[in-house]
């Protein structure tokens, strides 16, 4: 199947973002961009404001400060029609056929129901449908029906893809061929952003990632640069010499065994220790602690 | 820097293309359904049968003519009795012995002491046939004929009645249905990101009406024809013009019943809390119903029905009917339904929009109302 050959390259800005439930302040000060051709990554745990600021993005909720810009303009309703959309709440009509749900909300998005029908055919066949286009959606299985649902979120060849929780439900071979065709949306220069709490799938997934805990903003930016912007303060040594004598250069040892030593320092404090090791042993190895996204997320979250 | 380029954006339905493609989409299900083909199919065939049979209903029971043995003279002379096939026999005793053996129904034989000069003979049961034939009827002579015997105004207003109470319940229903659908599914996220939820509703509302006029013509052909068919065996007179106004306030009527019932459906999440909120409407679809089978001959409260709004479908029709209306007053009476509807919609599309995307317990009509985007 040709990838949408349709490119409008815009960049969907979120800006300071507020929204109440009650007295309960869900998004605060919200703000981070969607870049064309990138895969977003939206992290979060439950409750975190995920699926709130994607239904403001979508104009089904509205902020109560703030807005949504694409290229540095407000969201027109021509463009926000032109957005794929999959809401984490998964939904369809039951007892409709799949391939005529599709052609309705194609139809819906403006195109006729002949190209409808033939690209929703492309969609099922390409997201490997296990099934008829003709069966109803409640005679589908869970993964079946979360393909549908894919299919229903790019029918219109979208411009820019929202999806909550798009992985969710699928098994792992699913999960590759859903990211092909999200790729490939991507590659027409489509902003792209993705929810998920399965940070192994983010990572693996994204050019960018947001993390999002609270309402705020946590991170935010490329992988590489989340990963060295939380490098933290964790050392790792390893000498040919015993490394007691750490404890007593001033920094706090976490752990150490022999020549191995793991401590928590500045980096002028690192380097002295360093210093240190090198008149008493030969260094082998000395470096900071690498963490993985799951420790960052963690510690970001909280 | 990106080159500025003129965006392929696909261009929004217009608000009435969305329409239209809701209310496809309504009538299509509807008309797929098979509980819809089949209840259709079947209160057709109900209705054309109660048209058609209810007047030969007597005919079944009198089981056609009736065999009756008689002496030549006793048959000549009731030869004009109806429904009477004779069969002679010599004298009063082989009648009695045809009875007896079977061979014939009844038997009718001399009886000096009876007024009519004649006995009427049956075997196990009373030869009701014959002796309704034998019965002498005075002429009647009514001196303040009514435009329309009672019993047929009767008819009618349970007729109006009911097709207005059934038709709206059940197109109603499956507006509420298709709402509550929507909204337990959560398509209607996505569609509230892609279209307007004016349009969403007003296409629902069309779709919904349109099926609901298709199938109230159904009936009305139906009846027209099992009328036709009846001849004179039903005196109902001209219906034209009263079917004719049921029509156009059955349409207005409904609009506002299915607004009333999408903004009842909006305000639950779940098809099981759907019938606690629309209780109100059945009621204000139903009181109208009972209240013309009491009231078809009381002009009185006729015309006051006939002005509010939520019993003028039923009510206007029947005055019509019943030549009690001046050729103004179903003129006015549509226009006030039409009011109200226009006043019911605008609180209904309100209700509908806030509530579309509530989710959890069921709100209360008034909350419902308040605006919370």
């Amino acid at each position: 199947m040709a990838p949408s050959a349709r490119s409008v390259e815009a960049m969907i800005s979120v800006r300071n973002l507020h929204r109440f439930f009650g007295d309960k302040h869900v998004l605060d000060d919200v703000s981070f961009d969607i870049k064309p051709g990138l895969m977003t990554g939206f992290v979060g745990g439950n409750g975190a404001g995920k699926t709130t600021t994607m239904r403001i993005i979508l104009g089904v909720l509205a902020a109560q400060q703030g807005e949504v810009l694409v290229d540095g303009q407000p969201m027109s309703a021509q463009y926000r029609a032109n957005i794929g959309y999959m809401p984490e709440e998964r939904g369809l009509y039951p007892k409709m056929k799949v391939i005529d749900q599709l052609v309705y909300l194609g139809q819906l998005h403006g195109h006729s129901a002949e190209a409808s029908r033939r690209r929703g055919l492309e969609l099922l066949e390409r997201l490997q449908l296990n099934g008829d286009p003709t069966d109803t959606l409640e005679s589908l299985s869970l993964g079946n029906q979360q393909r549908a649902q894919i299919a229903a979120a790019l029918i219109h060849e979208p411009v820019a893809l929202i999806l909550d929780e798009p992985f969710s439900g699928l098994d792992p071979s699913a999960v590759d061929t859903t990211v092909e065709v999200l790729r490939d949306t991507a590659a027409t220069g489509a902003p792209v952003l993705f929810s998920s709490h399965q940070l192994d799938v983010v990572e693996r997934l994204c050019d960018e990632l947001v993390i999002i805990a609270g309402g705020t903003i946590r991170a935010n930016g490329t992988r590489a640069e989340l990963l060295a912007a939380e490098l933290g303060n964790d050392w790792e040594l390893v000498t040919t010499a015993d490394t007691g004598w750490v404890r007593d250069a001033g920094v706090h040892v976490v752990e150490f065994d022999g020549g191995y030593v793991k401590f928590q320092a500045s980096e002028d404090d690192a380097q002295r220790v360093l210093t240190a090791a090198t008149q008493r042993g030969r260094v082998e190895q000395f470096g900071r602690v690498r963490r993985n996204l799951h420790e960052i997320y963690k510690e970001l979250a909280q | 820097m990106t080159t500025t380029q003129t965006p392929p954006l696909t261009p929004r339905q217009s608000f009435w293309d969305t329409v239209g493609i809701v209310a496809k989409r309504e009538i299509v299900q509807r008309f797929l359904s098979k509980s819809f083909i089949i209840s259709t199919a079947i209160t057709l065939v109900v209705i054309l049968a109660a048209i058609v049979l209810v007047p030969r209903l007597g005919d079944l029971f009198d089981g056609g003519t009736t065999r009756v043995a008689a002496t030549s003279e006793v048959a000549s002379a009731h030869s004009s009795l109806e429904g009477v096939e004779w069969m002679e026999v010599p004298d009063d005793a082989a009648a009695r012995a045809a009875v007896e053996s079977e061979t014939a129904d009844a038997a009718l034989v001399v009886d000096p002491s009876s007024p009519a000069g004649v006995k009427v003979l049956g075997l196990d049961t009373e030869p009701q046939g014959l002796v309704n034939a034998l019965a002498i009827v005075p002429e009647v002579e009514l001196l303040a004929p009514s435009a329309q015997a009672s019993w047929i105004a009767n008819l009618m207003g349970m007729g109006f009645g009911l097709l207005w109470m059934m038709s709206a319940i059940t197109f109603g229903m499956s507006i509420a249905n298709s709402v509550v659908e929507e909204k337990q599914t959560r398509i209607v996220e996505i569609l509230l990101a892609t279209v307007s939820s004016r349009a969403l509703l007003t296409g629902k509302i069309v779709g919904n009406s349109a099926a609901a006029l298709v199938q109230i013509l159904a009936i009305v052909l139906v009846v027209a024809g099992g009328l036709a068919y009846n001849g004179t065996t039903m005196p109902v007179g001209n219906l034209t013009w009263p079917v004719i106004w049921f029509i156009i306030l059955f349409l207005i009527g409904f609009v506002m019943v299915a607004s009333l019932y999408a903004a009842a459906a909006a305000l639950v999440s779940r098809s099981e809390d759907l019938a606690n909120v629309q209780q109100p409407i059945m009621w204000i679809i139903m009181i109208p119903y009972m209240l013309i089978i009491f009231l078809s001959n009381n002009p009185l409260a006729l015309t006051i029905m006939s002005y509010v709004p939520f019993s003028a479908p039923v009510a206007v029709p029947m005055r019509v009917f019943l030549g009690q209306s001046a050729a103004w007053e179903p003129v006015v009476s549509a226009l006030l339904l039409a009011v109200t509807t226009a006043v019911i919609i605008l609180v209904s599309a309100k209700i509908y929009d806030n509530g579309l995307l509530r989710t959890g317990k069921p709100m209360k009509w008034r909350e419902g109302l308040k605006a919370e985007a």
